[in-house]
């Protein structure tokens, strides 16, 4: 429901970085999301649809990396890749865990023409 | 995560940085800049500016999430007819439209400050911070923010808020934390809320909900609660005293280094 303001929020950067390198449109945006971010890759892209019209991204694609959930134990320092709704340690099963990867919600690149 | 500290460079993308240079040719002839900036990050930008402005007036900044519901207004109303007499509480509260939440806490005589959202379906750092241009800061030692009642979108916008506090309430399910993951994960304590009603619901149980929470690597407080009947008060007002006495002891340990620059 949300992926749209998300939306808006990362044309206003990449319009931003579009002028500051001088761009005549862009091309492609990359993004990387993590199923922890809250942001549904799918949704952000019917967003984009409709929110790119009239921007200097107008032609361009949205791309979306899709990051990995991986967690590592506060415990026995295991590191291992888990469920958004497991992120208990793998080896010892403890729940004191750190996410490493997963909640990321990243601009990755944008490419463009001058 | 930030972009001063490199705390948003993970190993799934440190590749890119560490690919060589910012810019690079694409294969049909364009080019590219890569950024590694997070998405929101001018939602960030003003809810670290937020934070700074709790921090100067020395005050705790909560926000309560949970679906429609689950008693978030009702318990900000016991929470206050219990701490009153010890502390200066306020109230920013986010609804899609009407005034009613802040008028119910006003009648309890603690300032509310009512943001209505039209259709938006969470509130963001900027909304946040024009509210608190309603607010006497310097009034306050603890400030909730009650989010739009929704459990998916309000956890990805920070406010600049200190803690979070989820509710679920017992008619909900115990495992809602499971469907629900992004916004329970990121609780600093978990209310389960209308615990009177258990004596009526017989698929719920409270040990199975925090399991759920466990499952999430949440390590904050589970507690029990009814803002009916106080059960479960005693952990939860215990634990806000906690909070403000750290956040208290953190702001004086930070006082010299501040005066010095």
């Amino acid at each position: 429901m949300h992926e749209l303001s998300v939306c808006l929020a990362m044309l206003n950067q990449v319009s931003d970085i579009a002028e500051r390198e001088r761009a005549a449109n862009v091309t492609r945006i990359v993004i990387r999301v993590g199923p922890l971010s809250g942001v549904v890759p799918e949704l952000l892209q019917q967003a984009f649809t409709i929110a790119r019209a009239g921007t200097i991204a107008e032609q361009a694609e949205l791309l979306t990396e899709e990051q990995p959930i991986r967690v590592q134990c506060l415990r026995c320092g295991s590191e291992c890749e888990a469920r958004a709704n497991h992120l208990v340690c793998c080896e010892c099963g403890d729940f004191h865990t750190r996410l490493i990867s997963g909640d990321e919600l990243l601009l990755a690149s944008v490419e463009f023409n001058r | 995560m930030c972009d001063t500290c490199g705390c948003n460079v993970t190993h799934g993308n440190r590749h890119l940085i560490e690919a060589g240079g910012k810019h690079a040719h694409t294969e049909d002839g364009g080019e590219a800049v890569e950024v590694l900036q997070n998405l929101l990050s001018e939602n960030d930008h003003q809810a670290g500016h937020n934070r700074e402005h709790f921090a100067r007036h020395q005050v705790l900044a909560i926000n309560l999430m949970s679906s429609p519901g689950s008693g978030k207004t009702r318990l900000l109303e016991s929470t206050i007819d219990a701490l009153q007499d010890r502390y200066r509480i306020g109230v920013i509260e986010g609804d899609l439209e009407t005034e009613n939440d802040a008028e119910r806490i006003r009648r309890k005589g603690v300032q509310a400050v009512q943001i209505t959202t039209g259709t938006a379906c969470h509130l963001d750092a900027h909304m946040i911070h024009q509210a608190l241009h309603r607010i006497d800061l310097d009034e306050l030692e603890i400030l909730f923010i009650e989010n739009v009642g929704n459990l998916v979108c309000p956890a990805s916008f920070d406010l600049g808020q200190h803690l979070n506090v989820t509710l679920l309430s017992v008619t909900e399910g115990d495992d809602k934390p499971a469907k629900y993951p992004v916004i329970f994960r990121t609780a600093d304590h978990v209310l389960i809320t209308k615990s009177d009603l258990l004596a009526v619901l017989d698929d719920f149980t409270p040990a199975k909900a925090e399991q759920a929470v466990r499952q999430l690597a949440v390590e904050g407080p589970v507690t029990l609660i009814s803002a009916k009947t106080r059960d479960g008060f005693g952990p939860w007002l215990e634990w806000l005293g906690q909070q403000l006495e750290r956040m208290t002891i953190r702001q004086n340990d930070t006082q010299p280094a501040a005066n010095l620059r």
